[in-house]
C-alpha cells in the first residue's frame, strides 16, 4: 500500500514514525526486502557535508540614522565585498568572494585564507562583523559613508540562499599533466598520483531519490544545522544525463537551490573553507528526509556505494579545456577503499566531502523526526526530472562586434 | 626489535656547533635520515630525524642526546591537529607522503598518527579548514 506524506506526518506527530538513516536502510532492505521495508519504514534520512561554492547569505541590516542607500553603492563585510544591487540596506554575500587586498593567485598557489564563506561562519558563530559602506547620497538617504559593527542577533533578516547545492554525484578528479595543479577538487599531483572525489555516496540526498520523486519546491530539509527548504532546482541541474539500471546518474546530474533562516543555523555546519590555489568557499551541511511512499522509494533509498558510479576526469587538460569524455567509471565503494586504478596505475583516493559528518547529519535529522520536531514538507512543484528536457549547456561565445 | 621513529631535536645556542648527531651512527649503531634541519636567527638548532635501529641502541642513543643537552620531542608534539576545526573530510589523506593521516574504515574519520609524521608540513598547506598546525 502506497503512503502519502500527509499520512507519514500524522505518524511523526504521534511519535510513531519509523525513521532509518540511508545507511541503516541498506541493511534493512537487504534483510527484509523492498516490499516489507516500504510497509514498515516511513522516512529515510540522508546527509552530506562538502564544499558548495554556490552558497551565500543575504541580510537586511536595518536603517542607520541618518539613512544610507547602500543599494547602488558598495560595501564590505570584514573587508570582503558584498553585493549591493538591491534596495537600500539589503546586501548579499557570496561565499567565494575575497577581499580586494587578498593576493589571490598572484603568489601561486594562493591561500585564500579568508573569504565570504569565512565571514558567514563568523557571522553565524555570533561574532561581530565589520560593515563598511559607501554610497552617493540622495534626498531621502543623505548619508554617504557608514562604518559599524553588525551582529546576527541585531540584523532584521539573515537568510542563507544557495543557488546550487547537494550535487547529485560528482567527478573523480585526477591530473594527467606533468605538473602539480591546484583545483576546486584539491591539490592534484602529476601523473594521476592521487584522485579526489566529493560525494557522500550512499548517504547523499539526491542519490537516494535519483528521479527527485519526493522532493520539490517546499521540501523541508536540514540546512546548516537548522531547518531550510528546497526552493528551486539548482543551477546547472541536468537530470537528463546517462543513468545506471538503478536510475542513479553516472555523472554530475541534479542539484537543488536551498534557503533558510540563518539565525537558527550553526557555525558547526557552515564552515568557511580555503582551497589552496583555487579560492574560498563554504562547506555546507545538508540533510534531506525521504518519505518511503512505496516499494520503489524503499529500493531507491537502499542504494549502496558499490552501485553508485562516478566518472574519472582529467583536470590537467580535459576539464579546463572543456574536452568531453572521461577515463572510465569507478564506484564509491572502490573510492572509499582508498585506492583506484587510473590508466592501469594504482592511485590513492581522498574525499573532499566528510562522510563521518554526513552520517552525523543523517542521524540528527532522524532524531528530529523521531521526536516529532520536524515534519515533512509537501512540495508544491516538483524538481524537473529526466523528461523535462532541462540540460546543462555550455556557453556559445558570440563576438561583440 | 627494530625501532623506527621520527623525532624532533632542539639544540640550544651553546651546543648548536658541536658534533652530536654523527655519534648516533658511530657509537650507537643507529641510522638516521635528516628530514628537516635549520638554525633559527637566535642560533638555536632544529633537526627532524628519522631514527632507526635496535630498540636497546635506540634507548641508549636518546639517552646520549639528552645528556648532551638536546631537547627531544616526538613529531606529534610539533605537528598538531586542531580537533575542533577538522571536519574529517580526508583531503590530506592521499597527499600525506608518510602515511600519517589515514581513514578509519569504521568511523570514516581521519586518524592522525603522530609517530609516522615526517613533519613535511604539506597537510598544513592543503587543509581546507586550516586544522593542521606545525609549530616550527
Amino acid at each position: 500500500m502506497a503512503k502519502t506524506i500527509r499520512e507519514i506526518n500524522e505518524k511523526i506527530k504521534k511519535g510513531k514514525a519509523v525513521v532509518l538513516t540511508a545507511e541503516e536502510m541498506i541493511d534493512y532492505v537487504g534483510k527484509k526486502g523492498g516490499k516489507e521495508a516500504s510497509e514498515r519504514v516511513d522516512v529515510v534520512t540522508t546527509g552530506t557535508f562538502g564544499p558548495m561554492c554556490s552558497s551565500g547569505m543575504y541580510l537586511n541590516i536595518g536603517h542607520s540614522k541618518p539613512k544610507i542607500k547602500i543599494g547602488g553603492g558598495s560595501c564590505t563585510l570584514n573587508d570582503v565585498p558584498a553585493y549591493c544591487g538591491f534596495a537600500a540596506v539589503d546586501i548579499y554575500l557570496g561565499c567565494t568572494q575575497v577581499s580586494a587586498d587578498d593576493p589571490k593567485n598572484s603568489i601561486h598557489p594562493g591561500k585564500f585564507a579568508y573569504g565570504g564563506g569565512h565571514v558567514i561562519e563568523d557571522f553565524v558563530a555570533g561574532k561581530d562583523i565589520r560593515l563598511k559602506a559607501i554610497s552617493y547620497g540622495t534626498d531621502c538617504y543623505p548619508r554617504k559613508r557608514l562604518e559599524t559593527l553588525i551582529n546576527i542577533k541585531d540584523v532584521n533578516e539573515a537568510v542563507l540562499f544557495n543557488p546550487r547545492n547537494a550535487y547529485q554525484n560528482y567527478n573523480v578528479a585526477v591530473n594527467l599533466s606533468d605538473k602539480t595543479i591546484y583545483t576546486y577538487m584539491g591539490v592534484l599531483k602529476p601523473g594521476a598520483a592521487n584522485a579526489s572525489y566529493c560525494s557522500a555516496g550512499q548517504l547523499s540526498p539526491l542519490l537516494n531519490d535519483p528521479y527527485y520523486r519526493t522532493m520539490g519546491i517546499g521540501t523541508r530539509i536540514f540546512l546548516g544545522g537548522g531547518v531550510g527548504y528546497i526552493v528551486w532546482h539548482g543551477t546547472q541541474h541536468s537530470p537528463g544525463v546517462e543513468r545506471g539500471e538503478n536510475g542513479v546518474p553516472l555523472s554530475p546530474a541534479g542539484s537543488v537551490a536551498v534557503m533558510g533562516d540563518i539565525k537558527q543555523m550553526s557555525a558547526k555546519w557552515l564552515r568557511g573553507t580555503s582551497m589552496l590555489g583555487y579560492g574560498a568557499t563554504l562547506t555546507v551541511g545538508i540533510g534531506m528526509p525521504i518519505p518511503i511512499l512505496d516499494e520503489e522509494m524503499a529500493n531507491f533509498t537502499a542504494v549502496k556505494d558499490e552501485d553508485i558510479f562516478a566518472p574519472i576526469v582529467d583536470y590537467g587538460d580535459a576539464y579546463p579545456n572543456a574536452k568531453p569524455g572521461n577515463l572510465g567509471f569507478v564506484s564509491y565503494g572502490r573510492l572509499k577503499s582508498g585506492e583506484i586504478e587510473v590508466n592501469g596505475k594504482k592511485t590513492p583516493t581522498a574525499s573532499l566531502s566528510s562522510y563521518s559528518k554526513a552520517r552525523e547529519i543523517a542521524g540528527i535529522l532522524k532524531e528530529w523526526i523521531e521526536k516529532g520536531e520536524f515534519l515533512l514538507g509537501e512540495a508544491t512543484s516538483p524538481i524537473p526530472g529526466p523528461d523535462s528536457g532541462i540540460k546543462f549547456r555550455p556557453l556559445t561565445e558570440r563576438p561583440l562586434e | 626489535m627494530k625501532v623506527s621513529k621520527n623525532i624532533v631535536l632542539k639544540f640550544s645556542k651553546d651546543i648548536v656547533d658541536r658534533p652530536i648527531v654523527c655519534r648516533l651512527a658511530s657509537q650507537y649503531n643507529l641510522e638516521f635520515n635528516i628530514v628537516k634541519a635549520y638554525i633559527t636567527p637566535r642560533e638555536e638548532g632544529l633537526l627532524i630525524l628519522r631514527l632507526e635501529g635496535e630498540s636497546a641502541d635506540f634507548e641508549k642513543g636518546l639517552e646520549y642526546l639528552e645528556k648532551s643537552g638536546v631537547l627531544i620531542q616526538p613529531v606529534s608534539k610539533d605537528v598538531v591537529r586542531n580537533e575542533e576545526l577538522c571536519t574529517h573530510c580526508g583531503v590530506c589523506v592521499a597527499l600525506c607522503p608518510a602515511g600519517a593521516l589515514a581513514v578509519d574504515e569504521k568511523t570514516r574519520k581521519i586518524n592522525f598518527f603522530g609517530d609516522k609524521c615526517n613533519a613535511c608540513g604539506f597537510c598544513v598547506t592543503v587543509c581546507p579548514m586550516k586544522a593542521m598546525e606545525a609549530k616550527f
